[in-house]
């Protein structure tokens, strides 16, 4: 049996970046992907905007992906390609159950690096009654079947849900000639950022409709139609508002759920609001010490650049336990209140002395909004001119050794 | 008029008012936002982002970009040129595969790589 310090599941962007922190630290690292080549869904993402924070220039996600598969290259960094992981068991160590064209292995490691990205959801296709016809994808389906393979989803597109890569496709598919009627939402707000509202939408006159649904699809072998009603804020329909509107494919962009099936097999809760683990600031579990989380797989991030920062703490914390073999995490629960969407890291590792990153969301628009954050009887005020749930916040805090933290935002 | 940059995350909403023969712009939160802005009122660009048709089997499209931005009205003109092209051999990103394309001095170079 082969034996590791750190193994990282998922050779996306936060993986490639753990991977690279864990070798500059002077650990040994695994990186496990299940598909041919690293960079996870950047490889399909060929439009630009990644990495204005961290390179300060506007690359493409293949560019991003491609800096740091350039740097992986030459270290001594193991890659195993086209391989999955389907079990983890714990005992002392871990042990990864892998499966590839050579067979079924374990792999024992001292420390797990998740960087499992994320998924789709889907459930919004639950409406569909009856007849399944062919012609609705997922938006990040029709992005890998465009981007990838070269085939164009449809002629005349309707987009459900308003998330940056329903948007994004919008403007893809209207450059490839598609005509792409509308994209309709049914919260009152966007879910995307108001950058892709603009420049995908709005360059190309795409219409955006908020507080509308789709309430009925037509067609058998293939869509045909769709029926579409305005809501109102309790998302009920409202009588009357009905409209059929012709189009022979249905774009679903009702967001993404980090992926942790693996995670919650080896018995770990999930935070129904971030639907990933609950971690500490060196984001490693708070229940299973050893474990790290990072990326889309410990909550949705909007922007790259802040995924592959999580992917360098947690390889920089992943070789510091291994190094010092601390076990007792000790946590505080980092206090919320309700506008908050929610918070990243929810708990604070009481021992740290290092400055923490957090990573929040709130739960509705607001203006001039004032977060309080109270260390102990200490106040910090922080002030925003605009915070929306579609945009995260970072956050940087010092001095938090041994304090109780709560913040309030209003 | 109001307008959201688009050149960062930040998203700024901007506030564009014309008072004489001066554009007053406020929101931006640094100076990129202001020349977003002048240059949207004159001259509207994007850079398109785009993929090629290749020869190769696993690899059938390729991604490529313009490497400045082209004024926004010759997009269209633009994707019809790059759909025409077919890439026959390997070549490193960043390659160039079109040369001032449609005559607007930018040229159109590949964003990835093929293995
Ligand atoms: C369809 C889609 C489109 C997106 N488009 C954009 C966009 O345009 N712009 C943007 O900023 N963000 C986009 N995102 C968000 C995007 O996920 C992040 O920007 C970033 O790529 C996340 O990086 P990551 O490393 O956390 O995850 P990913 O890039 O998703 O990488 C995760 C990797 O883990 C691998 N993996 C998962 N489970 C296993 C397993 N059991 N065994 C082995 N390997 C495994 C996957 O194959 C994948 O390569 C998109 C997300 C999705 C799902």
């Amino acid at each position: 049996m082969k034996e590791y310090e750190v193994i990282i599941i998922g050779g996306g962007p936060a993986g490639m970046a753990a991977a690279l922190k864990v070798n500059n630290e002077g650990c040994k690292a695994l990186i496990i992907e299940r598909e041919e080549r690293l960079g996870g869904i950047l490889k399909q993402c060929i439009h630009d905007g990644f990495g204005v924070l961290k390179f300060n220039e506007r690359l493409t996600g293949p560019e991003y992906a491609l800096k740091y598969k350039n740097i992986i290259k030459n270290k001594d960094i193991d890659i195993l390609l086209k391989t999955f992981v389907i079990e983890i068991k714990k005992d002392k160590d871990f042990h990864i159950k892998i499966i590839n064209e050579n067979g079924i292995h374990i792999l024992k490691t001292k420390t797990v690096i998740f960087s499992t990205g994320c998924r789709e959801r889907t459930s919004k296709q639950i409406f569909i009654q009856g007849e399944r016809p062919a012609g609705i994808y997922n938006a990040g389906t029709a992005q890998y079947m465009t981007n990838i393979m070269g085939f164009m989803p449809g002629k005349n597109c309707i987009i459900l849900g308003s998330g940056d890569i329903g948007l994004i496709m919008a403007r893809r598919l209207t450059l490839e000639g598609a005509k792409v009627l509308g994209v309709y939402e049914i919260k009152d707000t966007p879910s995307g950022l108001t950058r892709n509202i603009r420049q995908c939408l709005y360059d190309y006159d795409i219409p955006l409709y908020l507080s509308h649904s789709i309430t009925k699809i037509f067609g058998k072998e293939r869509i045909e139609a769709v029926e579409i009603s305005k809501v109102n804020k309790n998302y009920e329909l409202i009588e009357n508002s009905k409209k059929i509107i012709k189009c022979d494919t249905l774009i679903l962009s009702v967001g993404l759920i980090p992926e942790n099936e693996l995670l919650e097999d080896l018995g770990i809760t999930i935070d129904k609001k971030t639907n990933g683990a609950f971690v500490d600031n060196d984001f490693m579990s708070v229940e299973i010490p050893g474990i790290f989380i990072c990326g889309n797989a410990l909550h949705v991030n909007d922007l790259v650049d802040y995924v592959s920062e999580s992917g360098e703490i947690a390889g920089k914390k992943a070789c510091e336990y291994i190094k010092n073999k601390k076990t007792n995490n000790k946590n505080t629960k980092v206090d919320i209140n309700e506008n908050f969407l929610y918070i990243v890291p929810q708990y604070i590792n009481e021992n740290s002395n290092d400055e923490i990153i957090f990573y929040f969301r709130s739960k509705k628009r607001f203006e001039n909004a004032k977060l309080k954050i109270f260390l102990d009887d200490k106040i910090v005020e922080k002030n925003y001119n605009k915070l929306i749930p579609a945009e995260m916040e970072k956050l940087t805090i010092k001095n938090i050794k041994n304090k109780k933290i709560s913040m309030i935002l209003e | 008029m109001k307008l959201t940059c688009i050149v960062c995350p930040n998203s700024c909403e901007l506030n564009i008012e014309k008072e004489k023969n001066e554009y007053i712009i406020t929101g931006n939160k640094c100076k990129r936002g202001y020349y977003f802005a002048l240059n949207e009122l004159k001259d509207p660009r994007r850079t398109i982002c785009t993929t090629i048709k290749t020869i190769f089997k696993d690899k059938p499209r390729l991604s490529v970009k313009t490497n400045s931005e082209v004024p926004k009205n010759k997009i269209f003109e633009i994707m019809q040129n790059i759909n025409k092209f077919i890439l026959k051999e390997k070549i490193e990103p960043g390659s160039i595969v079109l040369k001032n394309v449609c005559n607007t001095g930018v040229d159109i170079i590949t964003t990835d790589e093929i293995e």
